[in-house]
Parts: C-alpha cells; structure tokens; sequence
C-alpha cells in the first residue's frame, strides 16, 4: 500500500497549486497515515468495526488518486422533490455545483480554502488520510442575523466510474451570531466498493443554529467514514440526526465540544440494518462549561446478520457545573444471527450534574406480538407496526416539520 | 506539630495502621526461576506445582504490563520486591493456635479479629494469612466432620493434590494477563475451600489478609470449589500497615461452581489508602474470576471497597452452565487521593443464564472512581439476560466519577439492560436530615447508607455492620 500511496499523493499534488511549505505538510500527514494505517480493533475507539480488516475484506487494494480534470454531468433525477433548497453536488468527490438560489447573495460567503492548508486535529488516522489527499475544500460562512430561507442539500453522488478508490471530502462551516442553517447530507451511490472518508468542521457562534441530517438511505456497496466536529459557542444549539442504513459499512463520529455557557446538543440516530451490513456511531459530548445540555437517543432494527455500534461518550469538565447529559441507546434484534454491541460512557469531573444513560437490546416483545395479533393483525403485520412505532419515537425528535415528513417518507414510517 | 503528634493523629486516621515487629524469612530480592523455586522449595511443593509457576513465569517473561487503566502510577519495578515473607517463627509450623506467636496473636486482636474468641464466639471459620504465609484457620475440626475442607492452599498441595491439580488454573489459567501470571509464577498462600457434593456449609468461611513486611508483595491464591448441590458463603477483609512506599498485592481468586451448587463471595477491602496526599498506599491488582461450570449454579461477588491507593480488579462470572446465575454487588469508595477502577464481565455461554450487577461508586476529594465493566452474550447463550444499573455519587468538584460498560449482544432472544446515573448529594435531603438535628457529617453518612443498601443487603451479618461503619469513617472529612 505504500508505494500505490506515495505515487497516488505525487500524482494529487502535482496538479495542485501549493506552496512549498503545504506541500511539506500534506507530506507530514501522509507519513503520519503511512505509519499508523487504517484504524483496526487495537485501538479502543474501533474496538467493535475493525476499518482495517473490513477494507482488505471488501475492497482489497485501494487507490487515493482522483482525477478532478473532467467535469461529472449532474443527474438531476437525483434532486429532492417536493422540498425547495439549495444545493452542493458532489459527483466522485468531486464539487460539481454549488447553487444557494433561494437565499440572499451577500449573506452567505463560499471561499476556497483549497490553497491554505487547515489540519484537522483528531487522533485517528484517517484525518491525516483527509490532509494529505484532500485537494478542493471550502468554507460556507453565513453571516451575522441571516437564517438560511430553505435547507442546503450535500448530494454526495458516486457512479460506476470508480471502483476500489479512496475519496476524501472536506467542508467547513461558520455560523456566525445568530444565524441558522439546515443541512441535509443525502448519500445516493451507484458505485461499489470505494471507500469514502468525510470530514465536516462546524464553528457555531452565539445563539446560532445548525441542524445536521445525514442520510445514507440507499443500498450500496460502499464504506463510509464521516467525521463532525462541532465548536459551540454561547446559546447556540446543533441537533445531528442520523438515518444510517444503505452502506455495507459506515461510521459516524461526531465530536462536540459545549464550550459557551447554556450551548445545547442533540444527536439522535437511526440503525435500520440488514444483510451483512455493518454501521457504528459514535458521539463525544465534551460539556466544557457551565449551564450546558445535551441529549442523545439511538435506536436500531438489526436483521439478518448485520451489527450496530453504538459508542457515546458524555465528558463534564469540573467547570462545567449544572450540566445535563442524557443518552439512551435501544435495540431490536430480529434474527438469531444479528449483533449489537455498545459502550456509553460517562466521564464526570463536576459534582452538580445530571447525567445518565441506558442502553437496552433485545428481541421484539412477544406479548406486544400476541396482543396485536390477537385484534386480527397478521404476524408480520404486528412485527412491521411495532418497529413503526419503535422508530417513530426518533424520528419525532427531528425539530423541523418540513424535514421530519421527508425523512419519515424516506423510512415509510407512518404516523 | 511535632512528629510525634502528627504520628498519632496519622494512626488516627487508620486505626490499622501499624506495623508488627516480628522477625521476617524473606526469599531474596527480586523475581528469577530461583526466587520460583526458593518459593516452591520453602513450601515444600511437590514436583507438578513447580512446573505450574515456571511455566507461569515463561510465559511472564514474555508479557508487558498493561496500560489501559484509567489511574495511572509510576513503573513498579518487579525486580525489586520480596516475593516471599514470613514470620520467622512459622517455620516450624505451630500444631494449634496456642503454639501461634502471642505477638501474631496480638496483631490479629488489633484488627479485631481474635481468632480463638471469634472462633467462639461467631462460629465463623476464620484462615487468616499474614504476609506470605497462612497462619492460622479455626474451627478445623467441625468442618472436617461434614467433610469440608478449609485450610491454607500450601496445605492442599501436599494433601488433597488431586482437587488442586484439577482445578488451579483452570478459571485462571497460566496464560492469563500480566497481574494474574505473575501470581500463578509466585503466589505464596492464600485458603483452599472445599465443599463436598450436597453439603450445605453451616458456617461463613473467613479469610484475614494483612501485608506486614515492607517491600513485600503479596500474592495469595484462593481456590473455592463447590460440588453438586453445596453451598458455601466465604468472606475476605484486608488490611494493611502504614508506609510511605506503594505495596503491590496481586491476588488470584478462581471459584468453581459444580451442578446446583452456589458461592456466595463477599469482600471489605481495606488496605491502607495512603495519606491525604496520596503518599503511599496499597496497589490492589486482583484478578477474581468465577466459573458457573455446572446446570443452576450460581455465584455471587459482593465488595465494598474503601481502601487501596489504587484499586483494579473485576470480579467476574463466566456462565457457562445452562441456568446458572452471576451476580455482582460493590460499593466503591475514594477519598484523598484514592482511585479505582473496578467492575465486573458477566460472559454468558449457556441457556438461560442470569446476570445482575449494582455497582455504587462514591467518590469524595481527589479521587478518581472508574466503572468498567462488560456484559457479553454469545450467540449460543439464548434466553439470556442482564440487569445492570451503576450509580455514582460526587462529592466536591475535584473528584471524578467515570462509567464504561462494553455491552455486547449477539443473541436475539436475549435481553440487557443498563442504566447508570451521576448526581451528588441533593440539598434537599441534607437539608431535611440536619433539620432533624443530625450534623452535616451524620447527614452525608446517613444519605450514602441509605444510597448503599443495595449492596450493603447482600453482606452476611456480622461484615454489614463493619462495612457500614467503614461507609461512614471513609467520607470523614470530605463534608464542608
């Protein structure tokens, strides 16, 4: 792998304008990657999915190399009915278009931090994979006061054209005081076995507003790794909601830091799993301050012989008195051979909190089965209306009535 | 202050705290095959036995001490520590208690526990090991009436080589972790429990460690095997003088439940914490681990524990038996500077197992508690479940309370459920107990009880009275 990785990087660099010294840097990460490799079950955060096995299991031999000459025609058969937003296309990691039709111009700024570099500080190596190979990054700041009118959709899109490539994506977003912003990150693959390494940064200044919605809904043959950090400020709230579904793998991390007195975070998330499918999430809420909150809710439906991974972690910092924290994690499982495994963690160095987390799986309730079959339901007719309802109670949690009905037509779930 | 004014109030502070003056047999410092064999020779052991610990040691040789712990502490250098020592005057092994050492008499008096009263008088068995070496277990006669056998471990070696040669390493084989190998390599003494098919044991079978010598570790072995149908209830307490250097104790525990058979094991640990800045101390490394072997067995682990500089260990059930049952029951307590990270594994591996764990952490000053602990069921234990419930109680923002369960499922027709809390103290209750005329302290001691008692209700008699006792001494000074 190292040779494929020091000729993929010439390559990448090569036709990209950088300076001596990012060079040097993008070098110091790749080296940083070379050394460490992927993720594998060694290290306690990947102690359940095993990123280094699971990519020589399905993917073989990886190549970084992404030629970003030749423009992807959009497919715009893709695009959300029904819902009016914005738009940022990415077709094989690749920005094809970046559209805000519905909102004021001189309210939101893009700027293309492609030519500076900005290390992404996380201790796994897979964002030294993102600094060294990352070629187009920007930055979407919206500005002080402005409430975006309509939600941003990323469509993360892959074709048939790739197959066994690394692709590494890199956005950054700056809320500035008192504005809001809906973000949709819709996953539609048609391509096999790539491995996809997504690194978001969010920077939420006071009283501002981000709600998150990633949703990899589609059947694909995909490993997915994405990564959000999010700095809060003062009074400024971030909801994360998480339909994780479609890939053969996935994994969420999401790393939260309430650094402003009464910042809140809320992160919610859905396993619907089958096949041999196998997804993670993992949550790290580092109440930082005082007055801060937070709230998590995971829920999953494991069939056949998939596994889900739930890891979340609530840090209270011994400044940040008063702080409630609260995690909850339940499963079903439905097959003999499905697999759930979880570690909720509470690390707590202030004595005046609140915090606590359950996690609880199992199989469907059988006297709920009985009671529904015996008003005249089929089996399978009880079982579908009891993880209707199972999941329902996540998906209610969503804030944004526009949204929640398109997730829950996403889903199928009934009211 | 003077010295000696502070010396007292030092003792004050742990009233078992002192040290017995009693002339030592040490092995050499230091740990090689010869230090192993001085150890197996002394004890006499039969050929078999030595293999065990040099195997033990080959495969030490070869493992690094782990580093995954929450509570840190400096490199211990294994070189540089007796690994035997024993009262001089057991060399020539007394016949009866009244042949014992009056000066060992007198330090078991001083821990409360006088062996021919306490034999009398509570009709409590007790082994007590001092350092190295067993020194005396009461009560031999009744027991061995209903065929039990309770004695010291280096005694089974020489008479009941076949349940020993059975069973040791067979919860804790050699090849186990570093803390653990090392024990198997060098353990000195430690009780060897018994109960014959059927056999209900009348009485609680005790054992009293203390570490005496300074540089000394203690490594003890206890090996509890119930047969079919018995039942057997076997308490432990501990404790240690005070000294300025960290002392290691890294026991190895292995019960073995047959068929229908049940272990009841209850702990009061209460090494030597160190003193309020956290100078000196015991380092407890202890690897207790039951095997539920047969159909309806069941073992239960209650452990209150309030001393130790460091405290980690996890006592642990492997359900391997159809119906079999674990429970874990502990109340950890830190104070000063105090840490511990401690829990439990619940492995199911049969039908229709159960397992239950209440861990209570309440951690005051500069402590730093840790839950850890791992729930697994195979995807052969169907019909399983798991109740897990971990609170934790902060006093003052300097102290830490950390919880992290593994929890792995692999079997659909199985159930778990954990639910953990962090809170303090609310000012409602202590506000309602000192309306009633209890000070602050009776107050504090009074809510954490209460907090406890869970767990407090699993102890036999005589151990809740005293663990209740040492709830309230150990948060003394962590109010106000």
């Amino acid at each position: 792998m190292k040779e494929q990785l020091h000729k993929d990087f010439n390559n990448s660099i090569k036709n990209l304008s950088l300076s001596q010294k990012d060079i040097e840097i993008k070098k110091f990460c790749l080296d940083n990657f070379i050394d460490k490799g992927f993720p594998n079950r060694k290290e306690e955060d990947w102690k359940f999915s095993d990123l280094n096995q699971i990519i020589k299991n399905n993917i073989g031999e990886l190549s970084f190399f992404n030629d970003h000459a030749s423009t992807n025609k959009v497919d715009t058969s893709v695009f959300v009915d029904g819902l009016e937003h914005n738009k940022i296309v990415f077709i094989n990691g690749r920005i094809e278009k970046i559209d805000f039709e519905y909102e004021k111009k001189d309210q939101i700024e893009i700027i293309d931090q492609s030519e500076t570099i900005n290390e992404f500080k996380n201790s796994n190596s897979l964002s030294d994979l993102n600094n060294a190979f990352t070629s187009k990054c920007f930055k979407i700041l919206v500005k002080k006061g402005y409430q975006l009118v309509k939600p941003l959709i990323i469509y993360h899109t892959t074709n048939t054209k790739i197959w066994s490539k690394n692709i590494n994506l890199r956005l950054n977003f700056e809320l500035d005081k008192d504005s809001s912003l809906r973000l949709i990150d819709l996953f539609n693959d048609t391509s096999e076995k790539n491995f996809l390494n997504i690194f978001y940064n969010f920077e939420l200044k006071e009283n501002s507003v981000l709600k998150n919605y990633k949703i990899d809904k589609f059947e694909n043959k995909n490993i997915k790794y994405s990564f959000n950090n999010i700095d809060q400020d003062k009074n400024s709230i971030s909801e994360t909601f998480i339909l994780s579904s479609g890939s053969n793998f996935s994994k969420n991390e999401i790393n939260c830091n309430l650094n402003g007195v009464y910042a809140s975070a809320f992160m919610n998330g859905v396993f619907s799993l089958n096949n041999e499918k196998h997804h993670e999430i993992r949550s790290i809420i580092n109440h930082q301050n005082k007055n801060t909150k937070s709230y998590q809710l995971i829920k999953s439906v494991l069939d056949e012989s998939s596994k889900a991974v739930y890891q979340g972690k609530i840090f209270v910092n011994s400044d940040a008195q008063k702080t409630d924290g609260y995690q909850l994690s339940k499963a079903i499982l439905l097959n003999k051979e499905s697999e759930f495994n979880a570690k909720p963690e509470l690390e707590i160095y202030a004595d005046d909190v609140k915090c606590s987390h359950g996690s609880a799986s199992g199989s469907l309730n059988e006297d709920s089965i009985f009671y529904l079959m015996s008003r005249g339901l089929s089996y399978q007719q009880s079982r579908e209306l009891l993880i209707n309802g199972f999941l329902l109670d996540v998906v209610e949690k969503i804030t944004d009535p526009e949204i929640k009905n398109l997730i829950k037509n996403m889903i199928g779930i009934k009211e | 202050m003077d010295n000696r004014q502070k010396e007292i109030n030092n003792l004050k502070d742990y009233k078992y705290g002192f040290s017995t003056d009693i002339e030592n047999i040490q092995a050499p410092k230091g740990l090689n095959e010869d230090v192993i064999k001085f150890i197996s020779n002394i004890k006499k052991e039969p050929r078999w036995m030595l293999e065990f610990r040099l195997k033990a040691f080959e495969r030490f040789k070869i493992l690094k001490e782990p580093d995954w712990q929450k509570p840190k502490f400096p490199k211990i250098d294994y070189q540089d520590l007796y690994y035997y020592s024993s009262p001089k005057s057991m060399k020539d092994k007394p016949k009866s208690l009244d042949e014992l050492d009056p000066k060992l008499l007198e330090t078991y008096k001083k821990l409360g526990i006088p062996l021919q009263e306490q034999a009398r008088l509570n009709g409590i068995a007790v082994d007590a090991v001092f350092d190295s070496v067993s020194v005396a277990t009461t009560f031999k006669d009744e027991l061995t009436k209903q065929g039990i056998i309770f004695c010291p471990i280096s005694e089974a070696i020489q008479n009941h080589p076949e349940l020993v040669k059975k069973y040791l390493g067979s919860v804790i084989p050699t090849s186990d972790h570093f803390f653990a190998t090392l024990n198997s390599a060098v353990f000195t003494d430690g009780s060897f429990v018994y109960i014959p098919e059927g056999v209900r044991c009348p009485m609680e079978l005790s054992t009293y460690f203390r570490i005496n010598a300074s540089n000394t570790g203690q490594f003890e072995r206890t090996l509890i095997i119930a047969d079919k149908g018995s039942y057997v209830s076997y308490l432990e307490g501990c404790t240690a003088p005070m000294r300025d250097e960290n002392q290691l104790h890294a026991a190895n525990v292995e019960l073995i439940a047959l068929d229908d058979a049940e272990i009841k094991y209850s702990t009061v640990q209460n090494w030597y914490p160190g003193d309020k800045d956290g100078k000196g101390g015991i380092y407890n490394f202890v690897t207790k681990r039951g095997l539920c072997k047969g159909k309806n067995s069941k073992i239960s682990w209650t452990q209150v524990e309030t001393g130790s500089a460091i405290t980690w260990k996890y006592p642990s059930c492997i359900l391997k038996g159809d119906n079999s049952v674990g429970e874990f029951y502990s109340i950890a307590i830190t104070n000063n500077h105090q840490k511990a990270d401690t829990g439990t594994k619940m492995i199911h591996l049969g039908k229709n197992t159960k397992s239950k764990i209440i861990s209570k952490g309440i951690s005051a000053g500069s402590s730093d508690m840790t839950y850890r602990g791992l729930v697994d069921i195979s995807s052969k234990a169907k019909n399983s479940t798991n109740y897990t419930q971990c609170d934790s109680l902060l006093m003052g923002n300097k102290c830490g309370a950390h919880t992290v369960p593994y929890i792995k499922n692999k079997n659909s027709e199985s159930n778990i459920a954990h639910e953990a809390t962090t809170s303090k103290i609310s000012e409602e209750q202590l506000h309602y107990c000192q309306q009633r005329g209890l000070n602050p302290e009776e107050a504090v001691g009074l809510i954490v009880n209460g907090f406890c008692k869970e767990v407090l209700q699993q102890l036999p008699m005589e151990f809740a009275v005293e663990a209740q006792k040492l709830v309230g001494i150990s948060l003394e000074g962590s109010v106000g």
